[in-house]
């Protein structure tokens, strides 16, 4: 059986830079990253999506004319109706391809083709082909799914399936922002103090152990996840789509390295050293995926484990 | 006119179903032993005997009992939750308290008579969301998410015609329900899948001599000076430091308090009031409802909110209005 050809999409940015930086970041994706899709649109906070609006047309022509299919994702947080209004906006587009990450883009989106990103909660293949009969025909499962949820969700073939195999990971929203709350701001007030932490806000334990990140309203692991050496594993249970969530970091090397692992060009154990040097020293995690606590590194194998079932008899 | 509102009351175990019905409970919310629902701490749920009792009981003296199978059922092994549903039908529930798309639609079309809330968990906060789970698998009520203001409580009211349900009361997490991985990160075990937030079983208290330090994990959760009193180690709740700062990043140990509000949320549309608790004694259950159904039925009839003092029942003794309130963001 010849292997389904892997493809690569980048993630939407999950922080807050600057709008001309975040151009020039996606025209460089554009031009040199070998991704095949690229999702734009502000997921973490309603607030910030303004700033990037004015230059959303030339980023995407950019990409588009670079052959990367381009796709729109939505608020995880929809909590008024002013976030309604944004949501609503992007699920109207008709030629854009666009990623629900809350129900109510799920239920815009109903009966025509969609994704669904790692904000909604698809934990088993009941709700996997429920989506997918209203026409979800990609989705990103939350993060924290074991390989062996990921396998039996794959196996339904209701879907594309798509999994996240680099960057923080987001653990938690809040509607409150603790980027503000963290130099006594409120969110309405809150001066985009955000932009000053474009991996996030270091979060230490008193005990001065790394432990979190913060991206406004955001709670992101302060590891990066990092799935490169399972990608194979994962192919073998028929993913054939990798998620990389964006850093301030050489996203083009990143990007490539993952290419190259998946074309076969590079070793998967090289390749989670170069990935090492890449992020400065942050540790990696992949304890989600072998069903362990999520912030562990597990050494790498082809099996997982069984691990006992939930839902004791009651 | 002044609506009554339905005051819906945890009930953790039998006998805190008994309490809360004697004092004045309309309904009460429990879950089965087990991974299905989202209070799944040792000591705490019911058996089917157990239901089966509390179920008379209650509807003895005129209460309702809604069964919270609130956690997503596990890839590749539906059985335990779908039981869960079965059960809570066959035994007669009043309602059942669902959160998963997959289990909603199991519900919707095996027990079709069977009244359907949709949990917090579910985390539905805009009518587009609220609709789609009332078109989809007829879901009657909403508890909504602690996240919405009055002012957005009110608005969505004025656009569905689903029953919705506030937490006027207890324990509030900061993250948006069921969508909080931390915990999960941090131990392994996820509460959406699992039912546990901040297990007890990765618990530690360390006695430094000088100071209590609280872990949950591997991780400090807080460190308490010798004469202060540790608090349990919920991670949204613990002290944390960023930019060279030490403080409770996410929420200070309090508890939600919008009891003083419940005219202006009768006002707002909302049909019944939640109380958080279902891992606490009688001694709470007993309190709290009884103070709130003084509350409750003074509002129906129009008079002022009697003074209420829950302080001493509240975590560290200190209350918040969360999300109703615009300040809290």
């Amino acid at each position: 059986m010849a292997p389904m050809t892997a493809k690569l999409t980048l993630g939407p940015l999950l922080f807050h830079w600057s709008a001309e930086k975040q151009r020039d970041f996606h025209f460089r994706m554009a031009d040199e990253a070998p991704v095949d899709t690229v999702c734009l649109g502000e997921v973490v906070c309603a607030k910030r999506a303004p700033f990037f609006e004015p230059y959303l047309p030339e980023v995407i022509e950019r990409l588009e004319a670079a052959g990367k299919e381009v796709v729109l994702s939505t608020l995880a947080l929809v909590a008024n109706e002013r976030d309604m209004e944004r949501v609503r906006a992007l699920s109207c587009e008709p030629n854009f391809f666009v990623e629900a990450n809350d129900v109510a883009a799920v239920a815009l989106l109903s009966g025509r083709a969609h994704a669904i990103g790692p904000f909604v909660n698809v934990y088993n293949e009941e709700t996997l082909r429920f989506l997918a009969r209203h026409g979800a025909t990609r989705v990103c499962p939350p993060l924290e799914l074991p390989a062996k949820s990921i396998s039996i969700l794959a196996r339904t073939d209701a879907v594309e399936m798509e999994v996240q195999v680099f960057g923080r990971l987001a653990l938690a929203m809040s509607a409150r922002c603790f980027h503000a709350r963290s130099r006594n701001l409120h969110r309405d007030s809150c001066q985009f103090v955000c932009e000053e932490d474009p991996d996030g806000m270091p979060v230490e334990t008193l005990d001065g152990d790394p432990f979190l990140a913060v991206s406004g309203p955001q709670i992101l692991s302060y590891t990066f996840g990092n799935l490169v050496r399972e990608l194979e594993a994962l192919r073998g249970m028929g993913v054939r789509r990798f998620r990389l969530s964006p850093h301030d970091i050489d996203m083009v090397s990143v990007a490539q390295i993952f290419r190259d692992v998946l074309d076969g060009r590079k070793d998967p154990e090289a390749a989670f050293q170069t990935l090492g040097d890449l992020v400065r020293g942050v540790p990696f995690s992949n304890g989600f995926y072998y069903g362990a606590e999520g912030v562990r590194l597990c050494a790498p194998s082809g099996q997982t484990a069984a691990g006992p079932a939930l839902g004791d008899i009651h | 006119m002044s609506k009554r509102l339905e005051l819906v009351c945890p009930a953790g175990t039998p006998a805190a179903l008994r309490v809360a019905v004697d004092a004045g409970a309309d309904a009460v919310y429990l879950g089965f032993r087990g991974a299905t629902n989202a209070r799944n701490f040792p000591g705490l749920n019911f058996s089917l005997d157990e239901l089966d009792e509390g179920l008379a009981y209650a509807h003895d003296h005129g209460g309702k009992v809604f069964v919270a199978v609130n956690t997503f059922p596990e890839a590749g092994n539906p059985d335990p939750w779908r039981r869960a549903v079965d059960d809570a039908a066959a035994l007669g529930a009043d309602a059942v308290i669902l959160a998963d798309i997959g289990l909603a639609e199991y519900a919707a079309n095996n027990h079709p008579e069977l009244r359907r809330h949709l949990s917090v968990q579910a985390s539905a906060s805009t009518a587009e969301a609220i609709l789609f789970y009332h078109r989809e698998f007829g879901i009657k009520r909403v508890i909504l998410p602690r996240v919405l203001t009055v002012a957005e409580i009110a608005a969505l009211n004025r656009q569905t015609s689903v029953e919705t349900e506030v937490f006027v009361f207890g324990a509030m997490g900061v993250m948006v329900e069921g969508r909080c991985s931390m915990s999960s990160y941090v131990t392994g075990r996820s509460p959406n899948l699992c039912g546990m937030c901040s297990p007890p079983s990765h618990v530690r208290y360390l006695d430094r001599g000088f100071e209590l330090v609280s872990k949950l994990g591997e991780y400090t959760v807080n460190v308490f000076p010798g004469d202060e009193l540790a608090g349990y180690p919920t991670l949204c709740r613990g002290r944390f430091v960023a930019r060279g700062r030490a403080s409770y990043l996410f929420e200070e140990p309090t508890s939600l308090n919008v009891i003083h509000m419940v005219p202006e949320l009768a006002k707002a549309g909302v049909a019944a009031l939640k109380i958080e608790g279902r891992q606490r004694g009688r001694a709470y259950v007993s309190e709290v409802v009884a103070a709130i159904r003084r509350v409750v039925d003074a509002a129906a009839r129009g008079e002022p909110i009697p003074p209420v003092d829950l302080a001493d029942v509240t975590e560290g003794g200190r209350q918040t209005p969360g999300g109703f309130h615009k300040s809290w963001h």
